[in-house]
């Protein structure tokens, strides 16, 4: 098993040094139409956590196993299998989410994350270590998720996880929501901002003009 | 007739998958760099959509659905939950039998599609379009407008992006925005712009 450092690396790194959506441009497909509502978010990124952590731990288990030639299907089998059974879950247990979410749940085999890193991460590293790094991208996944969730959601209905925080105008209250903080292109308007934020923090990140 | 063409307006313009519902985006913004490739991809991506959209619809109407298996003699049988891995399956066996008939009848589509053709697999655009498709419980003629339309309207926005992203270069941006910021934010203004579409009633 590797060291304390090492874990941590693997582990938090993702979350921002190497943010999976900011940085490596993966899985963004799903990750901003789920973003009107903290709680869309937090249980769609809870489920990509999950699928990425576990595809990644039978993937590298058998890796030793797989032919390369047919590794993408392998991978892609795995995955899907994962994502039915967290799809069946939150039939069974959110129902009202899972509704919500619809398709999306169902995206989850095609995001990249998952397959991106069972192709450059657990294909070549043992179990416990590709288990915490899938668990790490899916931090960062969420993180990213949940930040831009908040934005939409506080600015857009004025609430958070539903409880009122700035009363609107229709209700009584002074906050003019902003109809637009609901709509599809202000998730890429605001991830687009963040990532400048991210960068301008970590100047190695820029790209090269 | 008429309920059709709404379908495909619909499908091109006012639900365009990659900017109204993120869908391809990975490609979208990797890709989009050069008009010729990106009109290019979005040939490809039209052509498996308009056919595993409808190749799929009628998997899950014959085998999947609730009762779809009466004709076996399976009247109880409800294979819904088994969705997700049949559709990812019936995506990746078509690609791959496109890629094969491509390369021995049209080699010169194979050649300017190049590696394209394969990643569609893992196009969030397909597997959308199909999920979709099921949800919103299309027929078969449904399905075959509902493919080739959003087909074309990916095509369309990824075209045009590539178009604005040529134009990009020359731009002098602060540094933190450079390259995927500004990209982000530009789908974003693209997105509102097709918005407008969305007044449409038909």
């Amino acid at each position: 098993m590797a060291s304390a450092k090492e874990i941590k690396t693997v582990l938090f790194g993702p979350i921002f040094a190497n943010n999976p959506i900011a940085l490596q441009v993966l899985g963004i497909c799903s990750a901003l139409a789920v973003t009107t509502k903290m709680e869309k978010a937090l249980v769609m990124g809870i489920a990509l956590t999950v699928v990425t952590a576990f595809s990644n731990l039978f993937i590298s288990l058998i890796r030793n196993h797989i032919p390369s030639s047919v590794r993408i299907i392998v991978q892609m089998t795995i995955i899907a299998s994962l994502v039915i059974v967290v799809d069946q879950v939150l039939k069974a247990f959110a129902y009202n989410v899972a509704k919500e979410l619809s398709v999306f749940v169902g995206l989850i085999i095609t995001n990249c994350i998952v397959m991106g890193r069972a192709e450059a991460y657990a294909m070549k590293t043992g179990p416990g270590m590709s288990f915490l790094d899938g668990i790490g991208n899916g931090l960062g996944y969420s993180v990213l998720l949940l930040i831009v969730a908040f934005i939409r959601e506080l600015f857009g209905s004025g609430t958070l996880f539903g409880v009122e925080i700035l009363p609107l105008v229709s209700a009584g209250g002074w906050y003019q929501p902003m109809g637009m903080m609901l709509i599809a292109p202000s998730a890429f308007i605001i991830i687009g901002l963040l990532i400048w934020i991210l960068r301008a923090f970590r100047p190695e990140q820029v790209e090269k003009a | 007739m008429e309920h059709y063409i709404s379908l495909f307006v619909r499908a091109v313009f006012i639900e365009n998958l990659a900017l109204a519902f993120f869908l391809g985006m990975c490609t979208f913004i990797a890709v989009s760099k050069q008009v010729k490739t990106a009109f290019s991809l979005g040939i490809a991506v039209t052509f498996v959509l308009g056919l595993s959209v409808p190749v799929n619809n009628l998997v899950f109407h014959n085998l999947l659905a609730p009762g779809a298996l009466a004709w076996a003699g399976f009247p109880d049988t409800d294979l819904s939950f088994l969705g997700f891995i049949t559709y990812i399956g019936v995506i990746a066996a078509l690609v791959q039998i496109v890629e094969m008939f491509l390369d021995k009848y049209v080699p010169a589509l194979y050649n300017a599609l190049g590696i394209f053709l394969p990643l569609i697999t893992v196009n969030c655009a397909i597997f959308g379009a199909v999920a979709f498709m099921v949800e919103r419980d299309y027929n078969f003629g449904e399905s075959v407008v509902f493919g080739l339309g959003s087909g074309v309207g990916w095509t369309l926005a990824i075209t045009l992006m590539a178009a604005v992203s040529e134009k990009l270069k020359y731009a002098d941006m602060p540094a933190g925005v450079r390259g995927l910021g500004s990209r982000f934010i530009m789908v974003g203004l693209m997105g509102l712009g097709f918005m407008s579409f969305s007044g449409v009633s038909l």
